[in-house]
């Protein structure tokens, strides 16, 4: 248990996928993360390009009705362990679309979401607890 | 036959070369890092990479031809683990090892995983992993033939020597090839190669994170990319020891570091060239500069 666990919460490669519906603030706010001021590399997190290699997906943004079938695809595209956080107030509860005709659908519908960190972006800080909490729980579920 | 296995698995083969190739991709990161005042991975970053890529899920894509994208990667690593043995028994065998040719043989296994993750790629069936093919296709075209030119300086300045313990041993007597005129440019030329060779900035075009998504590694998940990734990390150690054999009379640690921090600071002060520029390069300046090295090397300089 404890070498897997570790090995997989000690080397989180993310894989970012913006919905579509986003002012992108939110993916700015997360690229803050790979800056000098926060580096979390010393972590081991990086970004990565293809969803083939990730063991999170990053989602920002609402999710609109062209972007469901997708987004659908992507997490099953995605090699399990993998967990998915909803970044941003858009992703988290819909924000200012959640009466939007053409996003009717919150992101945990379609998705097992693990984490939600609200704000509008929310701030690297609040991002990199948010991670830490993650982190705990998933070590926590491991020792029952 | 027992020994030969020892060598090629343990020592100074496939362990040794792949934690010395972890440790060389630390380094690298790291340095990467302070370069942009970051702080970096902690030093066992790569290993624990290792170990989570070989649990996670392996996908194999419904169009792909299945066969060739699980051995590709096997075929890629066995040829860099049989080049690093090579090189690495040339270098600290006491006895006599390798054979009149080896050189070439080595040359060929050097290619082989590029070759392999060509094969690999373009058997996904993923429309981006073919551009990374289409790109990296046209890499190996454009620094094999500068590459192979500068391996004729050595071999004409020992008079013929194919041996590279027969090299290493001229070197001790006569002086590094590096230390002539003719030898600095061609290693000049070599350092630009490993680099292509390597696919790291500015020659990655074929798997550019940013605009074709890891390109050729695209669809490769779990042990599969653990073991590219590996491959590519043993190249790291493979290729320098290769240069230091044949131009800088053999290894010593030292050397390797600074090559390796050559190959680090290239990385970090470059932009990526797209395909053309790359292949203009090496066809027009690289290959200028290897031909005038080898005429140098002819008249004796």
């Amino acid at each position: 248990m404890s070498l897997k666990l570790g090995a997989l919460t000690k080397s989180i490669w993310v894989y970012h996928l913006c919905t579509g519906g986003s002012c992108n603030n939110c993916d700015i706010e997360i690229l803050d993360l790979l800056t000098p001021r926060f580096d979390v590399e010393r972590f081991g997190i990086v970004l990565v390009g293809s969803i083939r290699h990730a063991d999170a997906i990053l989602v920002t943004g609402s999710l609109n009705l062209k972007a469901v079938e997708r987004v659908k695809r992507v997490y099953e595209q995605a090699p399990k362990p993998c967990v998915v956080i909803a970044v941003g107030a858009c992703a988290c509860g819909q924000g200012i679309f959640a009466n939007g005709p053409y996003t009717p659908n919150p992101v945990d519908s379609l998705l097992p979401v693990d984490l939600y960190i609200p704000g509008c972006p929310p701030k690297p800080e609040a991002m990199i607890l948010g991670i830490v909490k993650l982190i705990a729980k998933l070590k926590g579920k491991g020792r029952e | 036959m027992l020994k030969n296995l020892f060598n090629f698995l343990v020592f100074p083969g496939f362990l040794f070369t792949a934690t010395l190739g972890l440790v060389a991709s630390w380094i690298d990161r790291k340095v990467t890092a302070r370069v942009q005042w970051r702080v970096g991975p902690p030093w066992y970053q790569p290993f624990i990479d290792m170990v989570k890529l070989s649990i996670k899920e392996i996908t194999i894509p419904k169009n792909s031809s299945k066969i060739m994208f699980l051995i590709s990667p096997l075929l890629g690593l066995s040829a860099v683990i049989l080049a690093s043995t090579f090189i690495w028994l040339a270098n600290i065998e006491l006895g006599a090892t390798g054979f009149t040719g080896d050189i070439i043989v080595v040359l060929y296994l050097l290619t082989l995983p590029a070759i392999a993750l060509i094969l690999g790629a373009s058997s996904t069936g993923n429309p981006l992993a073919s551009v990374g093919v289409s790109r990296e296709i046209k890499l190996i075209l454009a620094y094999e033939l500068p590459f192979i030119i500068i391996l004729c300086v050595p071999i004409i300045k020992s008079s013929g020597l194919l041996r590279l313990q027969d090299l290493i041993q001229y070197q001790t007597v006569n002086g590094a090839i590096l230390s002539n005129l003719s030898g600095l440019l061609a290693f000049l030329v070599a350092i630009f190669c490993m680099q292509a060779k390597l696919g790291l900035v500015p020659f990655d075009a074929g798997e550019a994170e940013t605009e074709i998504m890891a390109g050729t590694y695209i669809e490769y998940s779990g042990i599969l990319l653990a073991i590219l990734k590996l491959t590519k990390f043993m190249m790291m150690v493979a290729l320098p020891l290769f240069l230091i054999t044949v131009f800088w009379a053999g290894f010593s640690i030292w050397k390797y570091v600074v090559l390796l921090v050559i190959i680090v600071l290239i990385r970090n002060t470059n932009p990526r060239v797209r395909i053309d520029q790359a292949v203009r390069f090496f066809w027009g300046k690289m290959t200028a500069l290897a031909l005038i090295a080898v005429f140098l090397a002819i008249l004796g300089k």
